[in-house]
């Protein structure tokens, strides 16, 4: 990604050259996320709670998809097995083409660094590290030298606006900001998906549009696949696609 | 299996400094327990230094057969007088042989500082006894007289006991002592001693026997041989060895007393310090649970979130193990005395510390550091991903 990112601000980024895994327009895509009979459940006080029930779904590379519905309809668990932070308790998760349940931990963790972008909804930047080490981060877990680190890491700050606040610890930036580096940090390793759990949810309106403007333009721009949670309706019309679920089925889809 | 992929240790020392209290407090801790266990060990080195420095290699000592010291020893004169006939011992320009014949003994003297009276060693000594041990020079005043009850003190005896200064008198075995100088004995066991003329410390202790010859042979080398002949004369039953290897092992059972001690009280004390640590780091675990989500999240595997941690608590008994050796080492400019219990009698010697000391004291901080990160640190790798990301 350093090749389409370099010296290109987020808007330019908007028409890049067409990325490896970028939803290619016009031509039928290969489903980045294949989700069939999918069920996940809790045990909670003594009762299985069953949050996801034999939930089938297929994200094409690419979309941009807003998962709505009301408190405990199994969004974020969703959201969690697409991620590979949690595992079905039946049917099959697929992402990228891989079955994440043919994965073992460790492999697992690879196939996050290498495929998976985490947005959180606060932000969950380490504190004693400025803008620029926070976004290094991922790179960490590639074979990148440290100077490419620090380049690639400054390049995608610029492109979400914070080239002036390399070196500003979270605790100096402002909600938005840090949900900017945030964000940097997620697209930094070149991630086909990217996972935002209410992105907008502690941010202001005005941020939050700049945030969810943000999330837009690295959609289009470079083709990343998103999954966002949300219980906005507003920061919903950013996305492609509206998937609503209501006691862990899918109950609506609808174009954003 | 891919290699650990680690966060940079420089992650976990601003960790340390975004919780500068406690990890001060921790590493205070830590700290202290290696000041003790490093002091405690530089009085060993320190007493094992200053007896090594006192025996001077080319001096050959004799005592009288199973003595361990040389109070203990009793050496007839005939058998002195058999050993310093030997054509292999040195002789000065005047054709004397190069050997003293000397008295040792321990009396109690009254402190300067009121505390309560300690031994000293009392040595009485042939002229030659001040030629064989070079490095004692006069500081003030002059040397004692042949057959008077005059004495020089070492510069600790003259400064702690009372009537041991220059020109001060000294009461023992029923006289008084005029102290006529005061000497500097090199940081010596001889700064802890009164010495005086044999024959009047002899007359004064009504005497018969001697404690020891101190000599020296012509030539240096044939020791064993030396020896093998003083051995296979049956008149004689001495032991020889030379004066540096006596005193060395004299501080032997010193040094591994206070090594004993050092480690026993350290290891006694460190237990607080490692439930310290930990339960520092356990905070660290607990406010940072939703960082080691996110982290895990991002794809760093458990051992990686474990190395953080564990370097973090490594940092901190290194941290103190540093701190504990520079504040111990501080005590190496501070002189002073103990009872010398293989002898019964005070000596003065300056806290000595070594690259052993010093390298086993951080070591021992780093294993501290070890002890008390290592179940944190697992605890810490071993969160559910899911329930450390609720913790934000």
């Amino acid at each position: 990604m350093a090749a389409r990112l370099a010296g290109k601000t987020m808007s330019e980024a908007a028409e890049p050259e067409m990325p490896t895994h970028a939803l290619n327009a016009g031509k039928p895509a290969a489903p980045m996320v294949r989700l069939s009979a999918v069920s996940k459940s809790y045990w909670r006080g003594g009762e299985q709670l069953t949050v996801l029930n034999n939930l089938s779904l297929e994200v094409a590379a690419g979309d941009f998809i807003a998962l709505m519905g009301p408190s405990g309809s199994g969004k974020s668990t969703l959201l969690n097995l697409v991620a590979g932070i949690d595992r079905a308790d039946t049917g099959q998760v697929e992402v990228a083409g891989v079955d994440l349940a043919t994965l073992d931990e460790g492999a697992l963790a690879d196939w996050r660094a290498a495929n998976v972008g985490f947005i959180f909804q606060f932000y969950n930047l380490l504190p004693v590290l400025n803008a620029i080490e926070n976004v290094e981060l991922p790179l960490l877990l590639t074979g990148l030298h440290a100077d490419a680190r620090r380049t690639r890491a400054r390049q995608v700050l610029g492109l979400v606006g914070l080239a002036d606040r390399l070196d500003h610890r979270p605790g100096e930036l402002s909600g938005g900001q840090q949900q900017r580096v945030a964000i940097a940090r997620a697209v930094v390793a070149d991630p086909r998906l990217i996972v935002a759990d209410e992105p907008t949810g502690d941010l202001d309106r005005a941020a939050g549009a700049d945030v969810l403007a943000l999330l837009g333009r690295l959609n289009e721009g470079l083709g990343t696949t998103i999954l966002m949670v949300t219980h906005d309706q507003h920061a919903a019309r950013a996305a492609r696609r509206v998937l609503t679920l209501d006691k862990g089925v899918l109950v609506d889809s609808a174009g954003g | 299996m891919l290699p650990v992929r680690s966060l940079p240790a420089m992650h976990a020392l601003r960790n340390l400094r975004a919780r500068w209290v406690t990890s001060l407090l921790t590493a205070g801790g830590m700290a202290l327990v290696v000041f003790v266990f490093t002091a405690i060990r530089m009085v060993g080195a320190g007493i094992e230094a200053t007896l090594v420095a006192t025996g001077e290699a080319d001096n050959l000592f004799i005592i009288s057969d199973g003595a361990e010291t040389e109070v203990q020893s009793t050496l007839a004169r005939d058998q002195a007088s058999i050993v310093m006939a030997r054509p292999e011992v040195a002789r000065d320009q005047a054709g004397r042989p190069l050997a003293s014949r000397e008295l040792v003994v321990l009396i109690s003297l009254p402190q300067r500082d009121g505390a309560r009276p300690a031994n000293v060693t009392l040595r009485g000594m042939e002229a030659q006894g001040r030629t064989l041990r070079p490095r004692v020079r006069l500081l003030a005043g002059r040397w004692f007289n042949p057959g008077a009850a005059e004495v020089v003190t070492g510069r600790s005896i003259a400064a702690r006991f009372d009537g041991a200064g220059l020109g001060e008198t000294l009461r023992f075995a029923g006289r008084d002592w005029r102290v006529t100088g005061v000497v500097d004995g090199g940081g010596t066991a001889f700064d802890s001693e009164v010495w005086g003329d044999l024959d009047a410390f002899m007359q004064a202790w009504r005497r018969e026997a001697y404690s020891l010859t101190l000599m020296r042979l012509a030539s240096p080398g044939p020791e064993a041989a030396f020896r093998r002949i003083l051995a296979s004369d049956p008149r004689l039953r001495i032991d020889v060895q030379s004066e540096a290897e006596f005193y060395a092992r004299q501080s032997r059972s010193v040094r591994l007393f206070f090594d004993v001690l050092g480690w026993v009280l350290s290891l006694v004390f460190s237990l607080a310090a490692i439930i310290g640590a930990m339960l520092t780091m356990y905070a660290s675990v607990a406010a940072r649970t939703a960082e080691v989500g996110t982290l895990r999240a991002m794809g760093f595997r458990r051992d990686a979130i474990f190395l953080s941690f564990l370097v973090e608590s490594l940092a901190l008994g290194s941290i103190g193990g540093v701190v504990g050796v520079l504040a111990a080492a501080l005590l190496g400019f501070v002189s002073v005395s103990t009872l010398n219990w293989q002898t019964f009698s005070e000596i003065s010697f300056r806290l000595t510390i070594t690259s052993e000391i010093a390298t086993s004291a951080i070591l021992f901080a780093v294993v501290m550091g070890l002890l008390g990160g290592a179940l944190p640190a697992l605890r810490a790798a071993r969160l559910d991903i899911l329930a450390a990301l609720r913790a934000s």
